[in-house]
């Protein structure tokens, strides 16, 4: 049998103690161990960014990260951004300006909206195209997650939330 | 697909590593940031038996004020450096290279010290190293050497660095006063790799010529190039129009870039020379010349 090692992740404010192989990948651990399946995997090799969960508040690629490296840390993933059926303001201004087609994208894309916005309540566009282009969509040309994420600002989505 | 399985190790401190280092030799990678590596280890293109996680080695991570210029850790995430005050004040053109390394998610994991020792020849900190005459520290169990910048990188992919040997720490000397410094390159899109980059300095005598040029070009060769040829001829001139129309002719004859999907050789010297003169003119605007 392949060694384990012991972790602990808190996730969206939730404990694990978890036992995991170092080669397994943060994503695969979240997506698999947890059942946290919201965080996709595309391209396992940082450029698409469809994996990106905040890691001490820090966006991140967890394809880019082993889970034993993250032994410690606070995650927040996009299961944590609402509060049971209700959904974030965040993911509300996406569902309104229809910032997602097939949703591919969307949980990172709201990841790094939602960084953005704690850092800086009203980017301008410049500001909130540079910083989804970390992420690549394949669906919607951008526009319109653009016109979300501006909406959100808008309503004070997420300055002072948290 | 996944990556191989290997031993992971991780020392709390440098010497801890070293050891570790010492023990495995060439079967061991160590594992800073890992957006270089994990990608490697993700495709299967490397297949280490040990990887050496030095993330926890929390005194290899540091900006510091050092005989006028910096020392950086090289665990410093690339975004730290990005957004160091003491960068700023000190050497804001760090700071305007950083900006330029892949997405923020990248730098936030990104060091200075794996980018730099992964030496990808399209990559902007190894321009800019070269361009300052940075000085490396480099540690293995029970020694230390001295190597500079000119001499660390030595082809594709390809460093100076020896197995069992960690890069430390990164020294920048100052700068002298009226000196300009400037990073700009073109990427296809936002964070990606440069196509061609350009780190340029310029330091001007009291009547405004050029008394010390700098000059390192990115993306247009196997390792980051010095065009000194570029640098003399811009001695003793004002900082402008044919002078730097003959630097920028000069940092091309010292180029030789590949042909790829993103750009043929032909179309990379049109960049070198259009960024090699908009660098040097920033310059001269922010050494105060113009
Ligand atoms: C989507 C994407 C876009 C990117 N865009 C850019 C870009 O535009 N420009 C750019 O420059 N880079 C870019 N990168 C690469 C990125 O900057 C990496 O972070 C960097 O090249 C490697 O640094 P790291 O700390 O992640 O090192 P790692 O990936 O952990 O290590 C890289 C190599 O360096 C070795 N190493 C690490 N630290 C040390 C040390 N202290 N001493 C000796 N050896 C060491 C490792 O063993 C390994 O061989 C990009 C990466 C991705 C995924
Ligand atoms: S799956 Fe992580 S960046 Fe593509
Ligand atoms: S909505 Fe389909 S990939 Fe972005």
């Amino acid at each position: 049998m392949p060694r384990t090692v012991p972790i602990k992740l808190t996730v969206n404010g939730v404990q694990h103690e978890l036992a995991v192989e170092p080669r397994r990948l943060l994503v695969d651990v979240l997506r698999e161990d947890l059942a946290l399946t919201g965080t996709h995997v595309g391209c396992e090799h940082g450029v698409c960014g469809t994996c990106t969960v905040l890691v001490n508040g820090e966006s991140a690629r967890s394809c880019l990260m082993f889970a034993v490296g993250a032994d410690g840390a606070e995650i927040l993933t996009v299961e944590g951004l609402g509060q049971g059926a209700r959904l974030h303001p965040l993911q509300e201004a996406f569902r309104e300006a229809q910032g997602l087609q097939c949703g591919f994208c969307t949980p990172a894309m709201l990841m790094v909206a939602y960084e953005l916005l704690q850092q800086n309540p009203s980017p301008s566009e410049e500001e909130i195209r540079e910083a989804i282009s970390a992420n690549l969509c394949r669906c919607t040309g951008y526009q319109s997650i653009v016109e979300a994420v501006q909406l959100a600002a808008a309503r004070h989505a997420v300055a002072g939330a948290r | 697909m996944k990556p191989p399985r290997f031993d992971y190790l991780v020392p709390r401190t440098q010497d801890e590593a070293l050891a570790m280092l010492a023990e495995h030799g060439e079967r061991a990678k160590l594992l800073a940031g890992g957006q270089s590596l994990i990608p490697l280890l993700n495709f299967r293109l490397v297949q280490p038996e040990a990887l050496v996680d030095i993330n926890r080695i929390a005194d290899l991570a540091y900006v510091r004020e050092r005989n006028g210029g910096l020392a950086v850790g090289a665990l410093t995430r690339q975004h730290a450096l990005e957004r160091s005050e003491t960068v700023r004040r000190r050497l804001p053109i760090l700071a305007e290279a950083c900006r330029l390394i892949g997405h923020l998610p990248i730098r936030h994991r990104g060091t200075v010290g794996g980018n730099l020792a992964h030496a990808d020849p399209a990559s902007e900190l190894p321009a800019v190293m070269l361009a300052l005459d940075a000085e490396f520290v480099v540690v293995a169990k029970g020694a230390r050497r001295m190597l500079a910048a000119r001499d660390f990188f030595t082809g594709v992919l390809s460093t100076a660095l020896r197995p069992g040997e960690l890069l430390a720490e990164i020294r920048l000397p100052g700068l002298p006063p009226r000196t300009g410094a400037a990073f700009v390159e073109m990427a296809r899109r936002a964070g990606d790799f440069a196509l061609v980059g350009v780190a340029a300095l310029l330091t001007l005598d009291a009547a405004g010529r050029c008394q010390q040029a700098r000059l390192a070009l990115c993306g247009v060769g196997p390792t980051p190039i010095r065009a000194s040829e570029a640098e003399r001829v811009l001695i003793g001139e004002a900082p402008r129009g044919a002078a730097l129309e003959a630097a920028a002719e000069r940092a091309v004859a010292a180029t030789d870039p590949p042909s790829d999907i993103h750009g043929s050789a032909e179309f990379r010297r049109k960049l070198a020379r259009y960024f090699t003169r908009q660098a040097l003119e920033t310059d001269a605007q922010r050494a105060g010349g113009v």
